[in-house]
C-alpha cells in the first residue's frame, strides 16, 4: 500500500500536475462534502477520495497538532487559519498560481486571515444573524435585541448557538463594542446582559433548523444557511441581520504541511474554485461559496434566497469573524463559563 | 513466586495491560498536563504551575479583580453529582423489578427476555437520544397525547429541564444496572424463597431478608456501573439538557475545546476522578461490612 | 378453587418490567417511523416513503462507517470480555492479597475518568506511536475500545463469580482435574451467564462511543457515531434513521435465527 502510494506520488512528480494517480484523504466537517462534486473530482483524476469528518475547528486543531493522522486537505474556518498557519500545520502551497485562481471573488483574495491566499482557498462562506418565526413576533428582526432584550412574545423560545465567539462577537456589537474588544466595562455590561437574558432562553443548543421549523423554538441565533433550510419547510422563519452588527464567517480548504498526496490535493484545491464544482458544493451544503460565475450553476433556491444575498443597505454592519488574541480570549472564556454553569 | 501469585499474574497480565496502555497511562499525561501551562491556542506550554488547580475552586474576577469562589465550577460538581446520584437510584426503581421478572422466568425464555433488554441499545446513542427529544418536547408525542386526554391544557415543559437529563440517563444507563442484577440472580435458588413463606415471612419480608442480601453484588456493581459513567456524561446532557444545563463532561469537554485551556480541563477531570474514588471507597466498604456480618 | 399460590410473584414487579420495556422501545419505534420519513426531519413527518433507504443505500461513506463500528465493537468486546474474564477470576473468591484494591481500582479506572480526557491523552499517546511506527490501522480505536469496555465487562462477571459454589470445583480438582479442565467443565458453564451479560455490555458500549473515537480515529476510519457527531452542527437526517432500523433488522433476524437453531437443538 504505502509502496502503490509513493510510486503514485513520483509518477504524479514526474508527469508533473496534469494527472495524478492514487488517493486523497481530506479531513472536513461532517455532512459537508458534496458526494456528487467527489465523484466527479475521482473520475476526473482517476483518484480515490476518502473523507473523514470532524465537528469542531478545535478538534480539527488538536488532532493535525499531535500528527500521525494521514489526511491531506482540512477545512479550517478563517478566524482559525491563522492558528493553523501559526502552529506550521498548512502548506504554503500558493493557490494564487493556480490556473482556476482567477475565478476566485476578488473580495476574497486579500482576506485578513490569509492575505492573497498563500495557503487557503474559499469552500462555503455565510453569516450569523438572528431566525425569527414572523408569525409569533411581527416587529422588526434586523436586530440582535430578539435575543438579547426579548420582547415578550419570544421569551422562553429563543436558542442560542453554544458558540462563544459568535455570541460573544453579537453581543459585544450589540452593546456598542467590536468584535475581540478588550475594553472591561463593554465586557461587563457583555457579562450582565447575556447573564440577565439568559433565563429568557430555552436553549443553547445547535440543532436550529428542525426546531424553528416545527416550532419548538421561534427565534435563535442562527447560521443563514440553517435559517434557510428552515424557511423551506416554514415560510414564516425570516433571518434577520443585527443592526448592530453581525460576523461573517468563510471556511478554507488547505493542504496539510505533512500531507502524503500533495499533487492531488492541489489538483483538488484548483478543482473547487472552477465555478460549476463550486455550484455542486453549494447546492449540497447550502452555503455561498466565494467563486465568481458559479450562480448559474446553482439551484433556483439559492440563487434567490435572502438568506444567501445580504440585503445591501444591511451589507455594512457584516463584519469578518477574526481570531481574538489569548488575553481577551481568557476573558471570554470566563465570561461563557459563567453563563453556562 | 508461588504457583498462585504467579497463576494470578498470568490470569491478570492481559487486562492490566491493555488497562495500562489505554487508561492508565494516558492518565499520566493528564496528571502532568495539570501542572502546566494552557498555550494560547489549545495544548500546553512545558512552564510549571498550579494555576489550573487553583482555578478549579477559585478565580479572580475580571472587572472587580475580587477573588472568589469559581461557582460555576461548584454548580456545575453539584449538578453531576445529584443527577447521577438520582439516575442510579431511578435506575434501580426500574431495573431491579425488570431483572427480577426476567430472572423468573421459564429458564427457556430468560435469554430471549435478555436480548430483549439489549436491542434497543444496538441503536446509535445519538439517534436514541434525538428520538427522547422528540419524545418529550412541547409538540412532541407525549404532549400531544397528554392534551387529546384534556390531561393538561398545555404542554408540559419537561425538555431542557434536570427532569429530561434524569430520564434520558436512566433510559441510556438502564442496562448497565439490569444486567449485573441479573447475572447474580439468575441462579438464585427460589427453594429459599419457600422456605421463607414456609415460616410465615411476607412478601417484602421474603424480598429484603432473602432474596436482596443475595443479589447484593449485582446491586452493587450496578449502581457501580451507572453512577459513575453518568458523572462524566456528555452527550445526553448535550442534547437533552439543551446547553444550559451542562455537565461535568460537558465542562471538562469546553476546556478541552472551545476554551483552550487544557491544564484546567486534567485538573477538573482529576478533581472528578478522586470525588469518584472516595464515593466508591465509602460506598464498597460500606457494602461490604455488611456482606462480611451476613457471613 | 384459590389460585396456587406462587412463590416467585412480587407484587407490582410485573407491572414495572412491562413499563420498561414499553418505554425502552418506545424510542426505537418513533426512530423506525421516521426512517420512513418522506420529509428531511427526524421529527416531522410529511409521508412515507423509502427515499432515505435509497441514499443510505447510495452512501458509501455511511456504510463503510457502519462496518467498521461493527467490526470495531465485535474485536473490542472479545478482548475486553476475555480479559475480564481472565481478571475476574483473579480477583474473586481468593483470600485477600496486597494489591487487590489497586487492581480493582485499575480495572474500574477507564470509568472513572471522563471520556474527553481519555480521548484527549490518547490522541497525544497514539499520535506519538503513529509517527514512530507508521502504523494507522484500526487496532488503535480496537485498543482504545477494549479498555474502556474492561469494567463493563469485569463487572456481570464479578458479581456471578462471587457467589459461586466452590465446592465443585473442589469436586473436580479433588478428582485430579487439570486446572484448565476443572475450568472448561466446571467454572465457564456456570458463569457463562455472567460472560455474555459483560459480552453484551461491552459490545454496546463499544457501538456508542463517539469521543474517544473521535480523537483517536485516523484517514477514514470514521464509526457511524462520530459520522453523526459531524452532522449535529448541521442537520441530522433519516438517513441515520434508515440505516439504524436495517441494523436492527438485521440483528433481529440474526437473533431470532440463532434463538430457534438453539432451540430445535435441544
Amino acid at each position: 500500500m504505502i509502496r502503490t502510494m509513493t510510486t503514485a506520488s513520483a509518477l504524479a512528480l514526474l508527469a508533473g500536475a496534469a494527472s495524478a494517480e492514487g488517493s486523497l484523504n481530506i479531513y472536513n466537517w461532517g455532512n459537508y462534502t458534496s458526494p456528487e462534486m467527489i465523484e466527479k473530482f475521482e473520475a476526473e483524476y482517476d483518484v480515490d477520495v476518502t473523507v473523514t469528518d470532524y465537528d469542531s475547528n478545535d478538534t480539527a486543531l488538536a488532532k493535525l497538532k499531535a500528527g500521525g493522522h494521514g489526511f491531506d486537505i482540512v477545512v479550517p474556518s478563517g478566524n482559525y487559519v491563522p492558528i493553523f498557519i501559526a502552529e506550521g500545520l498548512l502548506m504554503k502551497s500558493n493557490p494564487n498560481e493556480m490556473e482556476n485562481f482567477s475565478n476566485m471573488d476578488p473580495r476574497w483574495v486579500d482576506v485578513e486571515f490569509d492575505p492573497g491566499r498563500e495557503y487557503t482557498v474559499p469552500w462555503q462562506w455565510g453569516t450569523v444573524g438572528v431566525s425569527v418565526n414572523t408569525a409569533v413576533y411581527d416587529g422588526d428582526i434586523n436586530t440582535a435585541a430578539v435575543i438579547f432584550d426579548p420582547p415578550e412574545e419570544l421569551k422562553g423560545k429563543i436558542n442560542v448557538l453554544p458558540e462563544m465567539n459568535d455570541v460573544m462577537g453579537m453581543a459585544i456589537h450589540y452593546l456598542g463594542g467590536e468584535q475581540c474588544t478588550g475594553d472591561r466595562e463593554v465586557l461587563r455590561q457583555v457579562r450582565d446582559k447575556l447573564v440577565e437574558a439568559k433565563p429568557n432562553w430555552l436553549s443553547m443548543g445547535y440543532s436550529t433548523i428542525e426546531r424553528l421549523a416545527n416550532e419548538d423554538i421561534a427565534a435563535s441565533i442562527n447560521w443563514n444557511g440553517a435559517s434557510m433550510r428552515a424557511r423551506i419547510d416554514n415560510d414564516d422563519i425570516a433571518f434577520g441581520y443585527p443592526q448592530t452588527g453581525f460576523s461573517i464567517w468563510m471556511d478554507n480548504a488547505a493542504i496539510i504541511s505533512d500531507a502524503q498526496n500533495v499533487e492531488n490535493a492541489k489538483l483538488f484545491l484548483n478543482f473547487i474554485m472552477e465555478p460549476e464544482n463550486a455550484a455542486m458544493l453549494s447546492n449540497f451544503a447550502r452555503y455561498a461559496n466565494g467563486i465568481q460565475g458559479s450562480q448559474e450553476f446553482m439551484d433556483e433556491t439559492m440563487a434567490q434566497a435572502p438568506e444567501i444575498n445580504t440585503p445591501e443597505e444591511l451589507a455594512d454592519a457584516g463584519y469578518i469573524s477574526k481570531n481574538c488574541p489569548p488575553e481577551v480570549q481568557k476573558i471570554y472564556s470566563q465570561i461563557w463559563t459563567e453563563l453556562t454553569k | 513466586m508461588d504457583a498462585t501469585t504467579r497463576s494470578r499474574a498470568l490470569l491478570l497480565a492481559p487486562a492490566l495491560f491493555i488497562l495500562t496502555v489505554a487508561a492508565s497511562g494516558p492518565l499520566l499525561i493528564v496528571f502532568v498536563y495539570s501542572f502546566l501551562t494552557p498555550g494560547d491556542y489549545g495544548g500546553v506550554v512545558w512552564d510549571f504551575s498550579t494555576q489550573a488547580w487553583f482555578n478549579v475552586i477559585a478565580e479572580r474576577d475580571f472587572f472587580t479583580e475580587e477573588l472568589g469562589w469559581a461557582d460555576a465550577h461548584l454548580a456545575v460538581f453539584w449538578r453531576s453529582i445529584k443527577l447521577s446520584l438520582l439516575t442510579a437510584l431511578l435506575s434501580f426503581l426500574v431495573g431491579f423489578p425488570t431483572a427480577y421478572f426476567i430472572a423468573t422466568r421459564p429458564r427457556r425464555s430468560r435469554d430471549m427476555w435478555m436480548l430483549l433488554i439489549m436491542i434497543p441499545f444496538w441503536t446509535n446513542l445519538l439517534i436514541r437520544t434525538f428520538a427522547i427529544m422528540e419524545l418529550i418536547r412541547n409538540e412532541g408525542t407525549i404532549n400531544t397525547v397528554l392534551i387529546a386526554m384534556g390531561l393538561v391544557t398545555a404542554p408540559v415543559q419537561m425538555l431542557y429541564t434536570e427532569f429530561s437529563l434524569l430520564v434520558g440517563m436512566t433510559y441510556v444507563y438502564l442496562p448497565l444496572m439490569i444486567l449485573p442484577i441479573y447475572a447474580s440472580m439468575e441462579r438464585f435458588d427460589f427453594r429459599l424463597v419457600e422456605a421463607g413463606y414456609d415460616l410465615y415471612a411476607s412478601r417484602w419480608q421474603v424480598l429484603r431478608r432473602i432474596i436482596f442480601p443475595l443479589v447484593k453484588p449485582g446491586v452493587i456493581a450496578g449502581s457501580i456501573l451507572v453512577f459513575v459513567p453518568c458523572l462524566g456524561a456528555y452527550v445526553t446532557p448535550r442534547v437533552l439538557g439543551g446547553g444550559k444545563q451542562i455537565m461535568l463532561g460537558n465542562l471538562i469537554e469546553l476546556q478541552f475545546g472551545q476554551l483552550r485551556n487544557w491544564p484546567l480541563g486534567a485538573a477538573l477531570s482529576l478533581t472528578l476522578l478522586v470525588i469518584v474514588m472516595v464515593a466508591l471507597l465509602i460506598y464498597v466498604r460500606a457494602a461490604g461490612g455488611e456482606e462480611a456480618r451476613h457471613g | 378453587m384459590a389460585r396456587p399460590f406462587e412463590v416467585t410473584r412480587q407484587p407490582g414487579f410485573s407491572a414495572i418490567a412491562i413499563a420498561c420495556f414499553v418505554l425502552l422501545y418506545l424510542p426505537i419505534v418513533l426512530l423506525v417511523i421516521y426512517s420512513f420519513n418522506a420529509g428531511e426531519s427526524i421529527s416531522q413527518w410529511e409521508g412515507f416513503s423509502l427515499r432515505w433507504y435509497a441514499s443510505a443505500w447510495e452512501n458509501e461513506q455511511i456504510q463503510a462507517a457502519t462496518i467498521r463500528s461493527v467490526v470495531i465493537a465485535t474485536g473490542a468486546s472479545l478482548i475486553a470480555t476475555s480479559a475480564a474474564v481472565l481478571a475476574a477470576l483473579a480477583t474473586t473468591r481468593t483470600a485477600p492479597w496486597r494489591g487487590r484494591t489497586i487492581v480493582f481500582a485499575l480495572v474500574n479506572q477507564p470509568l472513572m475518568v471522563p471520556e474527553i480526557v481519555t480521548a484527549v491523552a490518547l490522541l497525544i499517546f497514539f499520535s506519538m506511536i503513529k509517527v514512530a511506527t507508521g502504523y494507522t490501522g484500526l487496532w488503535y480505536l480496537i485498543l482504545a475500545h477494549a479498555a474502556f469496555c474492561i469494567p463493563f465487562a469485569y463487572m456481570p462477571v464479578r458479581a456471578r463469580l462471587q457467589g459461586m459454589d466452590l465446592s465443585l470445583e473442589q469436586a473436580g480438582a479433588d478428582l485430579y482435574g487439570t486446572p484448565v479442565k476443572v475450568f472448561r467443565h466446571i467454572t465457564l458453564p456456570q458463569l457463562w451467564p455472567g460472560i455474555l451479560a459483560g459480552a453484551m455490555l461491552a459490545f454496546v458500549i463499544s457501538l456508542d462511543d463517539v469521543v474517544i473515537t473521535e480523537f483517536v480515529k485516523s484517514a477514514g476510519q470514521d464509526t457511524l457515531p462520530t459520522y453523526m457527531l459531524g452532522q449535529i452542527r448541521r442537520t441530522i437526517t433519516p438517513e441515520i434513521n434508515a440505516i439504524s432500523t436495517a441494523l436492527l433488522a438485521v440483528s433481529i433476524l440474526l437473533v431470532t435465527a440463532f434463538f430457534f437453531i438453539s432451540r430445535t437443538r435441544k
